[in-house]
C-alpha cells in the first residue's frame, strides 16, 4: 500500500470520528466544529516544539574537527614518504 | 573450530575534483579496516584536477585488486555513479560514503560490526543521535536540517533519524533492489533510496557518525534547495 494511502486513511478515518460527534452532540456542537483547528494549530506547535528541541539537543563534535586534521597530517606525510604527489594543497 | 565467513565489502567513492581528499581518505580506510577483506571503487566524473592521476598512485602503492578506478567521461551524477560503480563490485556487501572527508573511514568497522550483529540488510549512519554529531553547521543551517527532518518524519515516517545522509552500508543485493527503482537526483535521491528501502521492508539499522563539514562559506541551502527538497517530499509522499 502505498504511503499516501495510509495518511488518507488515517484521515478519513479521524473525519468520520468528527463528524459522528457532530452529529451525536454528546459534545456542544460549537466546540467540535472547532475540533480540527485544534488540531491544526496543536500539529503546527508540536511541530515547531520539535524543531526547537532538536536544535537545542542538536548534537556536535568540534572535538571531531581536531582528530580529522590530525588524520589528515598524519595521511599526508604518509603518503608523501611513498610517493604520491599531494602537490601543495 | 567453524570457520567465520569471510565477507568482502566493496566501498564505492563517487569523485569529482578530489585530488587531496581521495588519497587521504584511501589512507583512512586502510587504516582503518586492516583485516578487512575490501576493495575501494572510485567514480571520476572526469575530473580536470587530476583526481585520476592520483587514483593510478593509489593503485600502485596499494594494489589495483584494492583500489579500482572506474572512471567516466563526465559529472553524470550520484545516483548513476552509484549504479557504474555496482556493476564492477565484487564483495557482498558495498558502502558508499562522500569522499570529502565528511564521512571519516573509522566509522566503517562500526558499521561492518552492526550489520553482523543484527544481520540488517542496510546499516545507515546518523548525525542526529547521541554518539553521533556535526561540527561546522551555523544556527541557520542547524535551523533548517532539523525543520527539514521534523518535516520528514511527520510526512513519510521513514523509519531513520537521519533522510539525507549518504554514508550507508548495503547488503548488495539489496542495493541494487532499491537502487532500480529510484528516480530522484541529488540528496533527494538519498532519501527516496532509504524511503523505498523502509516500505520494501528491509531491515535497517542506524550506527551513530560524527560529520565535519569542511566546506565553510559557500552556502549550500539557498531557496532553490529549500523548493527542492519541498518538491521530493511531496515526490516521495505520493510515490513510496
Amino acid at each position: 500500500m502505498k504511503h499516501v494511502v495510509k495518511i488518507l486513511s488515517l484521515v478519513v478515518a479521524v473525519s468520520a470520528f468528527w463528524i459522528t460527534l457532530l452529529q451525536a452532540a454528546i459534545v456542544p456542537q460549537s466546540h467540535t466544529w472547532l475540533l480540527p483547528i485544534y488540531f491544526v494549530v496543536s500539529l503546527g506547535c508540536y511541530g515547531l516544539l520539535m524543531v526547537g528541541v532538536g536544535i537545542m539537543q542538536f548534537p556536535t563534535c568540534p572535538q571531531e574537527a581536531v582528530l580529522l586534521n590530525h588524520d589528515i597530517a598524519e595521511a599526508k606525510e604518509f603518503l608523501s614518504t611513498n610517493g604520491i604527489d599531494i602537490g601543495t594543497y | 573450530m567453524a570457520e567465520e565467513k569471510k565477507y568482502k565489502y566493496s566501498i564505492i567513492i563517487p569523485t569529482y575534483n578530489e585530488r587531496l581528499n581521495i588519497a587521504l581518505i584511501v589512507y583512512l580506510i586502510f587504516k582503518h579496516l586492516r583485516d578487512v577483506d575490501f576493495e575501494i571503487i572510485v567514480v571520476d566524473d572526469g575530473s580536470p584536477d587530476g583526481t585520476q592521476e592520483i587514483v593510478k598512485q593509489l593503485q600502485n602503492l596499494y594494489g589495483e585488486d584494492r583500489v579500482l578506478l572506474r572512471a567516466r567521461a563526465k559529472k553524470l551524477g550520484l545516483g548513476t555513479a552509484y549504479i557504474h560503480g555496482l556493476k564492477h563490485a565484487s564483495g557482498d556487501f558495498v558502502v558508499i560514503m562522500d569522499a570529502d572527508l565528511s564521512h571519516h573511514p573509522k566509522y566503517l568497522p562500526s558499521f561492518i560490526k552492526k550489520q553482523l550483529e543484527t544481520n540488517a540488510s542496510i546499516v545507515t549512519g546518523t548525525r542526529y543521535v547521541k554518539g553521533g554529531g556535526v561540527h561546522g553547521w551555523n544556527l541557520m543551517r542547524k535551523l533548517t536540517s532539523r525543520g527539514a527532518n521534523v518535516l520528514a518524519q511527520t510526512l513519510l515516517w521513514p523509519g531513520v533519524s537521519d533522510l539525507t545522509g549518504s554514508f550507508r552500508l548495503y547488503k548488495k543485493s539489496v542495493l541494487e533492489d532499491v537502487i532500480s527503482s529510484c528516480v530522484s537526483k541529488g540528496y533527494v535521491f538519498q532519501m527516496e533510496m532509504i524511503v523505498r528501502a523502509t516500505r520494501k521492508g528491509y531491515h535497517i539499522e542506524e550506527v551513530p557518525i560524527t560529520f565535519v563539514d569542511r566546506v565553510f562559506g559557500t552556502s549550500k541551502l539557498g531557496g532553490s534547495e529549500i523548493v527542492e527538497y519541498l518538491k521530493g517530499l511531496v515526490y516521495l509522499l505520493l510515490t513510496t
